[in-house]
């Protein structure tokens, strides 16, 4: 017999084991299902989150003494949407005077799954995907966003996750779901004609919690392993929902094909090893192969700036060795993805390509450019990257200053760790300067 | 349908320095502009240009100074009140204010009318 999900309290009896790794799967692969499908009834991000909460424990009790139902997210988004429509008709009066959610009636969700009770419950997991990232809300408050609403993480585990205090994270998402009530902004997925630049939003929000995973900001080890494993389960989901948009399957190829070089970006003492140095056998094949297949659908029709980015990290997965990269495609992947994405890191990254191809002195020209730019003042990888060039031509001098100046905006132990090494190599004798 | 405030914020000195032509064309702009917002289904309730910042008075307080609030190079020349459907389709209609020396600003509308 099912377990039918209803306003129980929390277990009295012993919750049983099953039960409790059963709920926590379900924390893992459900929370975002259950909880876009709450909050269409509550039209209030807060209360949506308390109801689930509240269905979760519910489940704890019931699942120990009834067993897991067939479908764990059916059983606790009703569960869930009980409480809420119990909340609304206890709130009525009070609810009438606070902006609300607002939830545009769009056509029929295509997707939608039967409650055990056989009713149908909407996906509405792009729905609040899409309100969480949101443009109207600064980049760092969508990721806040998202990692609370879609993830299920508290709000601690975030502040944890982005190194700043609880209560500065909690003003952040308070803030947020603030303004998402009092400016209205819908609960909906964009139409077509605007989805393009939205979708481009929420992938770079994925994107940011990735990149901040891979290279810790500040951490003492190098990857931030949960945010990294967050991001690809974001990615996935999209993907999931939005099987056919190229992008989608761009940006989830460039972070399992990044990925796959985890093991090997650090030696056994957690020192920084560069993309030349990694041992190459032990890159994830198969999450290789993964990404590989999703560049090729990515790259169908005219490729996005996500798309390009995971050919540019295929071509380096699929290299025997770091000469052996085919350097020249390499180029030409970065020359298109700087027409369609001009950005000065995008035009460093091409640097290093065209120091493959035409040699580091071309490479420090072009990099002079980027110098007198100005944008990049702050981002360490600029001093590194002509470090690196200047290293190779034999300026040691000049080497070991660019070095100094990358090791000043680095903050990261293993990356500051690497950069006092290659200061401490240039530092010795046989300076040939010009 | 939800109220929002477009309010338009300029280097003065475009105008300023511009002569009766750019008064014209911005006058001009702002004909079509109230065209688009009926084609987009939302509507304009309210809405001015605002003299200069040089005529501007500040009360705070029991003080009273010459100049605007707060110094700044672009400041409020102008605004609207209109009616949209929600944030997106505000910002839509935002989109196509014409606020060629700067750029404008969309805020919610507050409802006082149930308190």
């Amino acid at each position: 017999m099912v377990a039918r999900p209803g306003n129980e309290a929390a277990a009295p009896e012993p919750v049983g084991d099953e039960a409790r790794r059963a709920v926590a799967e379900a924390h893992r692969r459900e929370w975002a299902f259950v909880l876009a499908a709450t909050a269409r009834v509550t039209r209030d991000l807060d209360a949506a989150e308390e109801c689930v909460q509240d269905a979760y424990v519910a489940a704890l009790g019931a699942w120990a003494r009834q067993g897991v139902p067939r479908n764990p997210g059916a059983w606790l988004t009703t569960a869930a949407r009980h409480r809420a429509l119990d909340g609304l008709r206890r709130d009525r009066t009070l609810r009438t005077k606070l902006p609300m959610l607002v939830v545009p009636e769009a056509a029929p969700d295509a997707a939608a799954t039967m409650s055990d009770d056989g009713g149908l419950i909407p996906d509405d997991r792009l729905r609040l995907i899409f309100t969480c990232c949101h443009p109207a809300l600064a980049l760092e408050a969508q990721v806040a966003l998202t990692l609370r609403l879609v993830c299920g993480l508290t709000t601690a585990e975030i502040a944890q996750a982005f190194v700043v205090p609880e209560a500065t994270m909690a003003a952040r998402v308070t803030r947020a779901k603030k303004k998402i009530a009092a400016a209205r902004i819908s609960y909906r997925v964009p139409e077509a004609a605007e989805l393009p630049d939205r979708l481009d939003g929420v992938l770079t929000a994925i994107h940011l919690l990735f990149t901040t995973g891979h290279t810790d900001p500040r951490g003492s080890g190098l990857v931030r392993a949960d945010l990294v494993d967050r991001a690809i389960a974001l990615a996935r989901m999209l993907r999931e929902l939005m099987p056919d948009e190229p992008e989608v399957s761009g940006l989830l190829g460039l972070l399992l094909i990044t990925d796959a070089r985890r093991a090997t970006r650090t030696d056994d003492e957690g020192n920084l090893l560069l993309l030349e140095q990694q041992d190459r056998s032990r890159w994830d094949r198969a999450a290789i192969a993964a990404g590989c297949d999703l560049v090729t659908a990515a790259l169908r029709r005219p490729p996005g700036k996500f798309a390009l980015q995971a050919a540019i990290a295929a071509v380096h997965a699929e290299a025997p060795c770091y000469e052996r990269t085919d350097w020249p495609q390499i180029l030409v992947l970065y020359d298109r993805l700087l027409r369609i994405w001009p950005s000065p890191v995008v035009a460093l990254n091409r640097v290093v390509a065209t120091a493959m191809v035409c040699g580091p002195q071309r490479a420090l020209d072009d990099l002079a450019g980027l110098e007198q730019d100005g944008r990049l003042d702050e981002y360490r990888y600029l001093p590194a990257t002509k470090a690196d060039l200047l290293r190779r031509l034999g300026r040691r001098a000049q080497a070991r200053a660019a070095y100094q100046a990358a090791l000043d905006l680095a903050e990261n132990a293993a990356e500051r760790a690497f950069l006092a090494r290659r200061i401490t190599e240039m530092s010795g004798t046989g300076n040939d300067d010009a | 349908m939800a109220q929002y405030a477009i309010l338009i914020y300029e280097a003065e000195s475009g105008y300023a320095g511009g002569g009766e032509d750019v008064w014209r064309q911005a006058m001009e702009a702002h004909g079509r502009f109230a065209g688009q917002v009926v084609e987009k289904g939302g509507k304009i309730l309210g809405g001015d240009a605002l003299e200069p910042t040089s005529t501007a008075t500040s009360i705070r307080g029991d003080l009273v100074t010459d100049g605007p609030f707060a110094e700044t190079k672009e400041a409020l020349g102008g605004f609207y009140l209109i009616e949209a459907r929600d944030l997106d389709h505000a910002i839509e209609i935002a989109r196509l204010c014409p606020a060629p020396y700067g750029g404008v600003e969309v805020r919610p509308v507050m409802d006082t009318s149930g308190s």
